[in-house]
């Protein structure tokens, strides 16, 4: 590969170089030495190959790069790699556990929220962003807070509908946090 | 006892998408995906001006930047015999430009290199000097007496018209408008839009010269026509060309054409002896590959006072951009716009079109569409309102006098089509219904007289879907029809492959429940392939609502024809002959003693382990299906609104559909396909068009400008079924991918029209944006023709 990125040791040493950079992607210590200009999406797809994160415009329109960035949906595509050093990101690959599905990605299969497929890791994670933080959305909830996610192939219905699913499976799951959220 | 069809996931049963699986787990393999070794990567430099000939092109700074492998202009193309390449329309399309460029956005030069960044550089880092020509910017343009040549590079071109094409009966259409009680007249605009899937387009060429063969992964819903015409183009042996298209991230019409970057990645990785990848950015996508519709439409329709419709007359004038690059079958030079009219029944129609060349990117491919459909339709049910209105009928009662009856199949259309089956009547009054029709018309009057503008919109249509029969259609001579291949093996567990290519339609899910269907193998036991072709049988591929009908119907007969043989297996292990067997779901007995039987799986066994004397072993076919005519679904959209006077702006209030596409496969898998569709309608009445100023400058090249509706704009639907089998196809199923898109905008724009009734407006070009609405209402007049676009 060029000097793009070239992936290294994971390290305690807080004296990093400008060009290194050290993420918790997915709940698991990943460094790399980057160019400063690279964008965070490609770290992410080419640099540690989680392809799941997919980029579909060149404008920050589109969503379909959005992973969670610290615990909030942000566009890959628009953010530097040295920008998230430091910092904790989770893409569509560190949804599901080894066993078991996301409740978010059950709710896509049945509710038939995807077609092409290739939107569907941003809106999960749009979605995820929005279930952690208010469990009992309405559906206006759910459409507003994916009006930043474009698809093309499903007419959004059902993929609302998918989301409301899963904010039901887990209301159900732990009902205690359905209380919660930050309301 | 016997199966039961839905259990095992057969015809009907809303089966859960096998795709899925990767899908949410962010496992898909689109083209950007795949990594192979020793990849270089490639990037386009396009111009920035619509018309311009070309001084110089100096390409040496891209060299000083170290990682920069490769950088190829028009005239290296052109020393290789690569300048031009055939395009689907029997045309030429410029791979690089030589001489001079004909759109903004077209492809200039490449540079290939270590990565895409560094390519990035070194298209920055390439001089060209331009002197600008006088652009074309549409069909007006091109004819005027002091329009430039835009295919100057083509001998016997003296102008800038494409073609000209008639169809129907121009005396017979005369004679009914001689006899007509009253004219009606409608002139409109369906503006150029971008099918726009969320991937754009992409290739990864690798070229082996120690084997010889190139392999090539490509965004392309048509894997082998794309073999064929690399073949072509870059003279190479076709059994040398492995394309495969992967996971599609959508398609919508836009992945049919060849494109300039295909062939470009090609020709870097035989000079280069390593793979190249090019992935196309977003505004390369919208600026320079296949868009739809730019179409001006002109229409009369001959009427009797009673509201019977006497004969139809259209005129199209169609904007290709520079190249005719359209995939359209041969014979129809504007597609399939003369299905128009299809539903009703009309002695006499006319239609003359004319083809031009601009300076725009090619376009007039087939957006969610077969073939012009789209546009065919929306005038059609544009015309219909603007006729009930001058005969001051009920927009219902006009439909409903002049639908082709149910007894009246098949139906020839004043075209010349042959409409297979309908129950156009029900499915309008399941919409009415659904609506709640009389109530709305009243609600409508109470809300006008506190100054509120609410409207409905209808729009019914029946449109061709599934190209088709051999004798009609085919793409540069290639006829299209469709395949599928099937192997069992001997535990029963099948593999099925196809000639078409899911984008989203989910062929993996749905063709493995016709196979269930007709073998009462589970679904779950059959795994689909697409889009390799090294593996797949020849298909001309995904488009125009065509796997259904089409391949969907190839797995039917290659399902049958495995049936066929087991069946001689059976009669063999039940040691009785052939004619004292019966079939049901999944299990052959003998007629006389019911309970002795075997199932599918125990042929399957029997074919590799102990087959009757003199027969081959093994269990696996093809099919090539032929279709003996298009299928013909029906669509009853209705949508009302609310336009608020003061600012232009509609809301919708409630969208009906009813949609009868035959036997569904898999209702879930159909609705969503409606839902999509509608969506498409809905952003094209609404919002979603391309256009250009008067330099040519392509507005609308990003999605900031390119405006594509949220799940936040979108509005809900309300879905209904009527379901009248197709007769012609094996399982009784018709083409569905498309029918919302083509019928469903004129619902909306029937819908703001109808608010807009008594104030003189006839007409608003789609898409119906705020300003246009409200200088219809406020200025009583229509707004029609391209959008203007105000630059500085
Ligand atoms: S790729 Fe479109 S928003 Fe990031
Ligand atoms: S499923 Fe295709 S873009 Fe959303």
């Amino acid at each position: 590969m060029t000097s793009l990125f070239e992936e290294v040791a994971p390290s305690e040493d807080d004296n990093i170089p400008v060009r290194r950079v050290e993420v918790r992607l997915n709940g698991e210590r990943r460094a790399a030495k980057v160019e400063p200009r690279l964008l965070l999406a490609h770290l992410i797809r080419q640099g540690f190959q989680l392809t799941g994160t997919h980029t579909g415009c060149d404008t920050t329109n589109c969503g379909a790069c959005t992973v969670l960035f610290d615990g909030e949906p942000v566009k890959s595509c628009t953010m530097l790699a040295v920008q998230a050093h430091g910092h904790e990101v989770t893409t569509v690959e560190g949804l599901a556990t080894a066993s078991e599905l996301h409740p978010i990605q059950e709710g896509f299969k049945d509710e038939h929220g995807l077609q092409c497929g290739f939107c569907t890791p941003g809106m999960m994670l749009a979605a995820k962003a929005l279930l952690d933080h208010n469990p009992n959305p309405t559906e206006d909830d759910v459409r507003w807070a994916l009006s930043g996610n474009l698809c093309r192939c499903t007419g959004y219905q059902n993929i609302v509908k998918a989301v409301l699913w899963a904010a039901e499976k887990l209301r159900d799951a732990d009902p205690g946090a359905a209380e919660g959220g930050d309301e | 006892m016997t199966l039961d069809e839905v259990k095992i996931g057969g015809l009907g049963a809303s089966r859960r998408r096998v795709e899925d699986n990767r899908f949410i787990r962010g496992k898909g393999n689109y083209v950007d995906d795949v990594v192979l070794p020793g990849m270089l990567h490639m990037e386009i430099v396009r111009s920035p001006l619509a018309h311009a000939r070309i001084k110089k092109i100096d390409i040496s700074g891209a060299y000083k930047i170290p990682g920069v492998r490769l950088v190829m202009t028009g005239e290296m193309m052109a020393a290789r015999n690569l300048g031009w390449m055939p395009t689907l329309s029997y045309d030429t399309q410029a791979i690089l430009a030589t001489d001079k460029v004909r759109f903004q956005g077209q492809e200039v030069a490449c540079v290939i290199a270590d990565d895409p960044y560094i390519a990035r550089d070194g298209c920055e880092a390439i001089v060209i000097e331009y002197e600008p020509l006088q652009p074309v910017v549409n069909p007006m343009q091109a004819v005027a007496p002091d329009a430039p040549l835009i295919r100057d590079d083509k001998v016997n071109q003296t102008d800038n018209i494409v073609f000209d094409w008639e169809v129907g009966d121009v005396i017979g259409t005369d004679q009914a408008f001689a006899e007509a009680d009253v004219v009606s007249e409608i002139d409109m605009h369906y503006p150029r839009s971008h099918p726009s899937p969320i991937e754009a387009c992409g290739s990864i060429a690798d070229y082996d010269r120690s084997t010889s063969k190139l392999t090539v992964y490509m965004t392309t819903q048509a894997p082998h026509i794309i073999r064929a015409a690399v073949s072509l183009v870059a003279e190479l042996p076709e059994h040398m060309i492995r394309i495969i298209s992967p996971d599609l991230g959508g398609g919508f019409g836009n992945k049919v054409p060849v494109y300039p970057g295909y062939v470009m990645s090609i020709l870097a990785s035989i000079l280069l002896e390593q793979p190249v990848k090019w992935i196309e950015d977003k505004s390369g996508n919208l600026i320079s590959t296949g868009f739809g519709r730019d179409v001006y439409l002109k229409g009369q329709m001959a009427l009797r006072n009673d509201g019977k419709i006497l004969g139809v007359r259209m005129h199209t004038d169609s904007d290709h951009g520079a190249f005719f690059a359209d995939a359209q079958p041969s014979k129809f030079k504007i597609g399939l716009m003369h299905s128009a009219f299809a539903c009703y029944d009309i002695p006499n129609a006319h239609l003359t079109a004319r083809g031009y060349y601009t300076n725009k990117a090619p376009g007039g491919v087939a957006y969610r569409c077969s073939f012009r459909v789209t546009e065919a339709m929306f005038f059609q049910e544009r015309m219909v309102q603007a006729a009930a209105d001058d005969l001051g009928m009920d927009q219902a009662e006009f439909r409903r006098k002049n639908f082709v009856r149910d007894d009246d199949f098949p139906h020839r259309t004043p075209f010349g089509f042959l409409t297979d089956s309908g129950q156009y009547e029900k499915c309008l009054d399941v919409g009415l219904e659904a609506i709640g029709y009389d109530d709305f018309l009243k609600q409508k009057e109470e809300a006008a007289a506190r100054g509120r503008l609410l409207g409905i919109g209808i729009s019914t249509m029946t449109e061709p879907l599934g190209a088709g029969n051999s004798r009609e259609y085919d793409i540069l001579g290639i006829k299209m029809f469709d395949s599928a291949e099937l192997r069992v093996h001997m535990t029963g567990k099948a593999i099925l492959r196809t000639g078409a290519k899911t984008q989203g339609q989910g062929h993996e899910t749905t063709w493995a429940q016709i196979v269930a269907h007709e073998l009462g193998i589970p679904a779950e036991d059959v795994v689909v392939e697409e889009g390799d072709t090294d593996t797949a049988p020849f298909g001309m591929g995904t488009y125009a609502s065509r796997s259904t009908p089409v391949a969907g119907a190839a797995v039917s007969m290659v399902s049958r024809k495995i049936r066929a043989k087991s069946r001689k297996i059976a009669a063999h292990l039940l040691e009785v002959s052939e004619e004292d067997i019966d079939w049901e779901l999944g299990r052959f007995y003998v007629r006389s003693a019911p309970d002795r039987g075997v199932t599918i799986q125990e042929c399957a066994m029997a074919a590799y382990s102990n087959v009757p004397d003199g027969m081959e072993p093994g269990l696996e076919n093809n099919a090539y299906y032929d279709p003996p005519n298009l299928t013909w679904p029906f669509a009853c959209y209705i949508a009302t609104v609310e336009v608020d006077p003061l600012t232009g702006v509609w809301d919708v209030l409630r969208v009906v559909a009813v949609d009868d596409c035959g036997v569904r496969i898999n209702p879930m898998i159909v609705e969503g396909q409606i839902m999509g569709g509608l969506t498409e309608a809905y952003a094209m009445a609404n919002m979603q068009f391309i256009t250009f100023d008067a330099d040519g400058n392509c507005v609308g090249g990003n999605y900031m400008d390119y405006l594509l509706p949220t799940a936040w704009e979108t509005p809900g639907f309300e879905l209904h079924e009527v379901v009248t089998p197709c007769p012609h196809h094996p399982i009784g199923a018709k083409g569905i991918g498309e029918c919302a898109t083509v019928g469903g905008p004129a619902a909306f724009v029937n819908a703001v029209i109808d608010a807009l009734k008594g104030t003189g407006v006839r007409n608003i070009d789609m898409p119906l944006l705020p300003d246009r609405v409200y200088e219809a209402v406020t200025q009583h007049h229509d707004v029609s023709g391209a959008p203007p676009v105000k630059t500085d």
